[in-house]
């Protein structure tokens, strides 16, 4: 006879196969690249930036979302701290692309005496600068963390998201290639 | 011709673990003595044929040998000699032949100190043992052999990872599977009394060393682990609820879990199947902790080289051990009969209440580190878990339990009365309290929370031998003698409890630490924490595989110098990767902690931190662990005891 013992005796051995099939299912997508926990994905893919309007660096001008549509040519938008350790590492790789295309920096959640002082201390890649104290914009645009940065193209869609700092690897292998084909 | 011996003994280890398995169980089930009996020796061949595999690889490695595919991978000629040797465990290869060894002496240690068990009930435990060795073993054989040759040889090896170069590396591995598979000998008398049908009081009186012991190692395993994330990843924390290191606190709950029902059975024969599935639960995860980690299923900061074609060998193996076992609880948990009664208020209730916090803080852990890639896998969304769930989830269910660490072995068994109990603890309370209003006035709220709480454990622990031994209320002398009187396991529960309370101490504090990042030319002086930091000089220094920047740092306080602290970066000759070596100046009460990172334009990049109560973390796991050696030292536990129980309830009961 079955009784409610046997079924609660049941339930460790369901919850268990219920995992191991699980986890059958994200090897064999693992193998076929179906399945990649290390992968950052964004929603933001492929749609239109988000509507902002930002201030500058103690009463500079900071830039508007209507500003990158009027660009009409790919730029770099570079979500970035004062607080960061790896936006220190980035900037050298920045200050060198800075060559290749328009980087628009955005200071997240940053005092502007600290954001100056550190564009002061380690240079400055940013065409154009602005300020998110609130960090509103950068939940629009869905920042996983800082750095983070975005490829918009000419019509300011968003073509690609690189959570964390970008390497000359990313840069050579996947950005720039990238930047090339929207051009 | 050393590997091709190694190789040799690792086959026939595998060969002998089928043995261990198959023959004691199939005797036990046959009743027939000679097979049964084979266990021990069997067991025995199994683990010189392992040392044998081991040595082969150590030696291997030792003289450099880069023919070996693991040596070359792993090492290289210019490697200071202890790091040969303890990089052999460093490895996805050698961790798994590390992991078969220790099981091998999980099976010659029962063998050996189980003479008064009977005679079916050991030759299954080890032959349960013997099985799930067998499993791993053929896995290592298989896929991922240790001591499989290449050719042609190599003249240099690629190095190990910079990271594991360090001595924390050497101990922490072998103290970490040493608990991860010492709850292989509990699982194994789980399944084993399933197979029998039977549980009872001497059952628990078996198992509770083995899941003490392992609980102990765990706990200095995790410990040492923490430690070495503090000070090697130089990120000045502690705990980041990383997967992985979530898979070592996992079976650490449902082991700390076990270890308080295991004494429920011996007591009162109560909660007999529950303690049967936290013994299968508790080994179940310390193996799926090794199969995550190595499957790249799990996002982790740590990485290790993983083979989908190995992870199914793996998850098949798992659901061979788990699921068989489960299988078998499903079957046979329902006829074991449940034992004695308790009323809710009562030290069984504390108990049982000790148990639900720590399976529900389990399965918050446990959630919250799954979720990712099963939201991935059936949702196909990305999202990440981190620090702030589990803080928010782990923190509410935290507080009852300590609040109920300190109560529960005041009340006594079967029927308590809460209210004499908690008014033994009024002195507790009050001090506690005045702690957590002293530190909320001058800081933040949730730090005296956490202050009163670790007060409350200690001195909860006080309280209890206060108990026992009522000084200050009966003559000295008579106190005196209670006190020596009191059972050793007492001892070891009070301090398991207030090395708890010493590591929410730390945690308490640590939420108070401060630091600075600054980045300034040789010469400029910091100021954090009422220390002056100096950075005096920054130098080269040659190291044995690696050249490295030294900073010297000045810390002075009032003037007076305090201590000299050189934090370096390594850059490794052979993988051309960078580590950061902090330096730390430690006060028990507090850390002060500097890294050095980047230079450029004459300037270095410093980290500093002043972290207060970091010591204490550690400290109180490794007073925990103290806490359940001394609790082995019981009385009851020693060889011998069980023995003598095992042959009174054969004596009373006649064999069914």
């Amino acid at each position: 006879m079955i009784t409610r013992r046997h079924l609660w005796a049941l339930a460790p051995l369901a919850v268990a196969g219920v995992a191991g099939v699980s986890f059958l299912a994200m090897l064999n997508r693992m193998k076929t690249g179906a399945f990649d926990p290390h992968a950052v994905g964004s929603p933001m893919d492929g749609k239109k930036i988000p509507d902002f309007t930002l201030g500058g660096l103690d009463g500079n001008p900071g830039f508007s979302s209507a500003e990158i549509v009027a660009q009409g040519k790919p730029i770099l938008v570079n979500f970035f701290a004062s607080w960061c350790l790896p936006c220190v590492a980035e900037m050298q790789t920045l200050l060198a692309l800075s060559q290749q295309i328009p980087i628009w920096g955005i200071a997240y959640k940053d005092k502007s005496a600290a954001t100056a002082q550190f564009l002061q201390r380690y240079g400055n890649p940013y065409r154009r600068l602005a300020a998110d104290t609130d960090g509103l914009t950068a939940i629009n645009f869905g920042v996983y963390g800082v750095p983070e940065s975005y490829v918009i193209d000419k019509t300011a869609t968003i073509r690609a998201r690189y959570a964390g700092a970008l390497t000359d690897d990313i840069i050579t292998t996947q950005l720039l290639p990238l930047v090339r084909r929207e051009a | 011709m050393i590997p091709e011996m190694g190789h040799y003994a690792l086959a026939l280890a595998a060969v002998l673990a089928f043995t261990q398995c198959i023959l004691p169980i199939w005797g036990a089930q046959s009743r027939d003595a000679r097979l049964m009996n084979s266990a021990g020796p069997l067991a025995f061949a199994q683990l010189l044929a392992l040392l044998f595999a081991c040595f082969a690889l150590v030696y291997s490695a030792v003289v450099s040998d880069f023919s070996v595919t693991n040596v070359f991978e792993n090492s290289a000629s210019t490697k200071p000699l202890i790091y040969k040797i303890t990089g052999c465990w460093g490895n996805h290869e050698g961790s798994i032949l590390l992991w078969a060894l220790i099981l091998a002496l999980c099976g010659v240690a029962v063998a050996w100190r189980s003479r008064g068990l009977s005679s079916s009930l050991r030759a299954r435990v080890i032959g349960v043992l013997g099985g799930t060795s067998a499993g791993f073993l053929l896995y290592a054989v298989i896929l991922s052999n240790p001591l499989m040759r290449t050719w042609p040889a190599p003249v240099e090896g690629q190095g190990m990872n910079p990271l594991l170069q360090d001595p924390g590396l050497a101990v922490h591995p072998p103290i970490l599977y040493a608990g991860y598979v010492g709850f292989a000998v509990p699982f194994a008398f789980a399944v084993a009394a399933l197979l029998e049908g039977r549980i009872d009081a001497s059952w628990g009186r078996w198992v509770r060393p083995w899941a003490l012991l392992s609980w102990c190692l765990l706990t200095c395993g995790i410990a040492l682990g923490s430690w070495w994330a503090y000070y090697e990843l130089g990120w000045g924390g502690y705990w980041f609820w990383d997967p992985v290191e979530n898979a070592s606190l996992l079976p650490w709950l449902t082991g700390t879990a076990l270890v308080h029902s295991a004494i429920v059975v011996e007591k009162r024969e109560s909660l007999k199947i529950w303690t049967v599935l936290l013994a299968i639960a508790t080994f179940s995860l310390s193996l799926s902790g090794t199969f995550l980690v190595r499957s790249g299923i799990l996002n982790s900061v740590h990485s290790f080289a993983n083979d989908p074609r190995r992870g199914v060998f793996i998850l098949a193996l798992l659901g061979l051990v788990i699921g068989g076992s489960l299988v078998l609880f499903a079957w046979r948990a329902p006829k074991i009969a449940s034992g004695g009664l308790f009323a809710p208020i009562s030290r069984e209730g504390a108990l049982v209440l000790n148990n639900l916090l720590l399976a529900s803080i389990t399965a918050v852990v446990l959630i919250g580190t799954m979720y990712p890639p099963f939201a991935d896998l059936l949702f196909g969304i990305k999202i990440s878990v981190g620090a702030p769930f589990f803080q928010s989830t782990v923190l509410p269910l935290t507080v009852p339990l300590i609040a109920a660490m300190s109560i529960g072995p005041l009340l006594s068994w079967k029927n308590a009365r809460l209210g004499p109990a908690l008014l033994r603890l009024w002195w507790v309370a009050l001090i506690a309290l005045a702690v957590g209003a002293f530190v909320a006035l001058r800081w933040k709220l949730l730090p005296a929370a956490a202050f009163a709480g670790a007060v409350w454990l200690i001195l909860g622990a006080v309280a209890e031998i206060q108990q026992r031994a009522q000084f200050f209320r009966v003559p000295a002398v008579v106190a005196w003698a209670r006190f020596r009187g009191i059972p050793a396991s007492v001892f070891g529960s009070a301090l398991a409890h207030a090395g708890f309370g010493v590591t929410v101490t730390g945690i308490a504090a640590m939420s108070l630490a401060s630091s600075v990042i600054v980045s300034v030319p040789v010469g400029s002086v910091q100021h954090l924490a009422g220390y002056d930091w100096k950075l005096a000089s920054i130098e080269d220094v040659p190291g044995p595989n690696y050249a490295s920047r030294q900073a010297t740092i000045d810390v002075s306080r009032d003037g007076k110098l305090v201590t000299v602290m050189r934090p370096s970066r390594h850059t490794f000759d052979v993988q051309k990767q960078t580590t950061t070596d902090s330096a730390i100046h430690t006060m028990i009460y507090a850390d002060l902690y500097a890294v050095l990172g980047e230079e450029h334009d004459g300037n270095a990049v410093l980290r500093l931190y002043y972290n207060s109560g970091a010591p204490l973390i550690w400290l109180g796991g490794l007073v925990m662990a103290l806490g359940g050696l001394a609790s082995l030292l019981d009385r009851r536990l020693r060889v011998g005891a069980p023995a003598r129980a095992a042959a009174l309830a054969k004596n009373e009961v006649p064999a069914a």
